[in-house]
């Protein structure tokens, strides 16, 4: 039992057992971890996983009995998505912040094959935002509001023949991941025979696929008995119900059929008692250990090795943190060194090649322009031929001009005093 | 308020952290309050663990004083110091008990430092220092494997009672400087040692003066006034740090004193009754330490004192600069650390509002 394992482990510590001759007083001690425990109060998410219109958002409020949520789900949901609701709870000084997280449109769909991944991812998400907190440098682990989910209710339907393939599936995907704990939803549709096959058939079908599901821990003296008689009862088959029904002369809450009232307080109609009783009563504590130490850790363990680190170096010896880091920052630095050299070169490339184009342009630029010149300078020879010639004409031609006026002054001069004693004669006839 | 309060970031969007969360009736009782049980029962089963060391001058009763709190003999052979040479250097000398009491186990370490304050030079606390580091250093290192153990042990001081020797006139510098560096890395607790040396107006006087004291040189004692959560622990932790530094009388032999057996010492003049509030003030030494404060002691040097640690050594390799998911390690040497100044990271207080949750 746990005392042997102390006094086993303390005597290969050598430390030795004090007989103390009076009354010190630290029996409190487990009081005051709970008067802490009461001041910072307590957190508990459950994961609901089952097809919609099973029961799900009725069971919690009769879990929790109290009215969370009215709306109904559509069935009409493309993908399976993550609803996620928390709420405060109170009973006398204790404080619960209850998250309750829905899987809408599970079962759905027509093609279920990625039905599960969601849920998986929701789960990782939660794992990963503790860890990043963790590994923070300042970190205030104490004020965090924890999300990781404790545990999941797989909701199970009443076919009384066996399970499905979906939940199967969806059930081997999250075993390693979360505490499961399967439960037979709507159980006031299998008769109490078909309820017995029907558990084991469950249960054979579940341990034949090599399915983990949480097991009521049976190490403790006070629970001990009841939760291994618990586990044989597993899975639960649960009726939820808010509304209340007069038997005899009390109100309970039970559902009301035309051949009978089902109880659902009442052991020998449904299991929900033993299930409210193991889930908050005497396990809510065990169910959060059970997630931080195993679920957390191994993920925790995975995620770090595939960052790259190890606590064990190729030859065996213990490797730091640190070590791991520097080689891995080593690595990194070299890449990025390659990286930028490669650059480099490209860019140099570049630029020469563009150098050459521009001078093969500008070359040829040159040449167009030389030779427009030269036929420039051909057309102005020509040119200026075309206006020799014509200046030597028109000086010819002005000579000739010359030549003729002289001529013809010559000829006029002489018949002009002719001209001019007529003009007198005829002038004189008039006057 | 405290200026690190802050409501949990969401990382991702898929994160159900409402700032607001509705408070839901419930119609009846369904047992949640077993909870309180079901951790008892964890504890039970775990066991306790405490760490306390002891700092003072030779022959001020440390000794003593810890055999009287645990009412048993915790050290093997005669308490170190009694009757041998003066320790030539600062020394560091544990020792681990397991006791039980009505189910209870604690696991108790206690550390003594013969040889403190005895040399010439008294300027060598660097052991003391050093070991309280080592601790927190062992723990870290634990927590930053990959596979981690399902406990790890905690050997991380959780208290540190510094024994002031009986003066009448005020701390010395010695006190002064070792309880400056001391109350940045772990919870300190001053006493009167061998207070049967003084009277009760000299008590006072030397009481006030050693508040004083505190007061000017800025040094924060346990209880802390920035940790008080809620009025009630105002109340108490004020009504607590009047009377701090407790004057003190250890006492391991039992005598007869009106027909009971009480601890005490006998002298000449009257047997000096350890667990008489008229005579001294061992008892609120005792509850405050055992009784009602050890989880407290606990936490904060868990959530305090150790946080403090790892950011300074997750801070101190200035290689690359720093992300959410890398964690930084240096093989730091004692003395880098010391010399440092520690920036407190006060703990977030809880309102009795939740608004945040």
């Amino acid at each position: 039992m746990a005392s042997s394992e102390v006094a086993r482990h303390l005597k290969r510590e050598n430390i030795r057992s004090l007989t103390m001759s009076g009354h010190v007083g630290f029996e409190s001690l487990p009081d005051q971890l709970v008067n802490r425990s009461i001041q910072q109060g307590f957190c508990f998410n459950i994961l609901c996983v089952g097809e919609t219109g099973i029961g799900k958002s009725t069971l919690i409020n009769t879990l929790f009995n109290t009215n969370f949520e009215d709306h109904e789900s559509s069935h009409f949901c493309p993908d399976v998505k993550l609803k996620a609701q928390t709420y405060e709870l109170q009973e006398s000084n204790v404080r619960l912040k209850l998250t309750i997280v829905n899987t809408v449109g599970f079962g759905d769909q027509i093609n279920k094959e990625e039905s599960y991944q969601p849920i998986v991812d929701y789960i990782d998400a939660q794992f990963e935002a503790y860890l990043q907190e963790e590994l923070k440098i300042k970190r205030s682990l104490f004020t965090y509001h924890d999300s990781r989910i404790h545990v999941c209710l797989y909701f199970i339907s009443p076919t009384g023949h066996s399970l499905k393939t979906l939940d199967l599936l969806t059930m081997k995907n999250l075993d390693s991941k979360v505490n499961i704990i399967p439960v037979i939803a709507k159980a006031d549709t299998v008769s109490k025979t078909e309820l017995q096959k029907f558990k084991i058939k469950l249960m054979s079908e579940l341990v034949s696929n090599g399915v983990q599901i949480y097991q009521f821990p049976t190490d403790d003296d006070t629970s001990a008995k009841i939760n291994a008689a618990m586990n044989e009862q597993l899975p639960f088959a649960v009726v939820g119900s808010m509304d209340e029904v007069k038997v005899g002369n009390k109100m309970v809450k039970a559902r009301q059929y035309p051949w009978g009232v089902v109880q659902v307080e009442n052991e020998n109609h449904c299991d929900f008692v033993k299930l409210r009783e193991m889930l908050i009563c005497t396990n809510m504590e065990d169910l959060r250990e059970q997630t931080h130490t195993r679920h957390y850790e191994l993920y925790r363990r995975c995620k770090l090795e595939e960052m790259g680190f190890t606590d064990v170096g190729p030859e065996n010896k213990p490797v730091s943190l640190q070590e791991t880091y520097e080689a891995k920052r080593h690595e990194f630095h070299g890449e990025c060194q390659r990286k930028e050299e490669e650059m480099k070169q490209m860019f140099v490339q570049r630029v020469k090649e563009k150098e050459a184009m521009l001078k093969e342009a500008e070359r040829e630029l040159q040449a167009k322009f030389e030779h427009l010149e030269r036929l420039h300078q051909e057309e102005r020879m020509k040119l200026e031929e075309k206006r020799r010639l014509l200046e030597e004409e028109i000086i010819a031609f002005s000579k000739k001009k010359a030549t003729t006026e002289i001529c013809h002054n010559q000829s006029f001069l002489a018949t002009g005093r002719n001209l001019w004693k007529d003009k007198d004669r005829k002038n004189s006839n008039f006057l | 308020m405290d200026p690190l309060r802050r409501s949990p970031s969401p990382c991702s969007s898929s994160r159900p952290s409402s700032p607001s969360t509705p408070a839901c009736e419930m119609f009846g009782p369904i047992g949640i309050e077993a909870v309180l049980g079901q951790l008892k029962i964890k504890a039970m089963k775990m066991g306790f663990e405490f760490n306390i060391m002891v700092v003072g001058q030779s022959g001020l009763g440390k000794s003593t004083m810890v055999n009287t709190l645990f009412k048993s003999k915790v050290w093997k052979s005669n308490p170190p110091g009694l009757g041998l040479p003066t320790p030539q250097t600062l020394q560091l000398h544990s020792v681990t008990h397991v006791i039980e009491e009505k189910g209870v186990k604690l696991k108790l370490t206690v550390t003594d430092t013969p040889g403190f304050g005895d040399q010439i030079n008294n300027d060598n606390w660097d052991p003391i220092l050093g070991y309280i580091n080592e601790q927190y250093e062992r723990y870290l290192q634990e927590e930053i494997l990959i596979t981690r153990r399902h406990h790890i042990p905690d050997t991380r001081v959780h208290c540190c009672v510094y024994f002031v020797p009986p003066t009448g006139h005020c701390l010395r510098p010695l006190d002064i400087e070792f309880l400056q560096r001391l109350c940045r890395t772990v919870n300190v607790v001053p006493v009167i040692a061998r207070a049967d040396s003084l009277t009760m107006e000299e008590r006072e006087a030397f009481r006030h003066r050693i508040q004083k004291n505190l007061r000017t040189h800025c040094i924060d004692v346990y209880p802390q006034k920035c940790f008080d959560e809620d009025i009630n622990d105002k109340i108490l932790n004020s009504k607590l740090r009047d009377r701090i530094p407790f004057a003190v009388v250890g006492a391991d032999r039992e005598h007869l004193v009106n027909g009971r057996c009480v601890l005490g010492r006998k002298t000449k003049w009257g047997i000096i009754e350890v667990e008489n509030m008229a005579h001294c003030e061992f008892p609120l030494l005792r509850d405050l330490l055992i009784r009602s404060h050890l989880q407290d002691l606990k936490d904060i040097t868990h959530n305090v004192h150790y946080e403090n640690y790892r950011v300074i050594r997750l801070n101190e390799s200035h290689l690359l600069p720093r992300g959410p998911g890398w964690v930084n390690l240096d093989p730091a040497s004692p003395g880098q650390l010391t010399s440092r100044r520690p920036f407190k990271v006060c703990r977030g207080a809880h309102d009795v509002s939740e608004d945040e949750f």
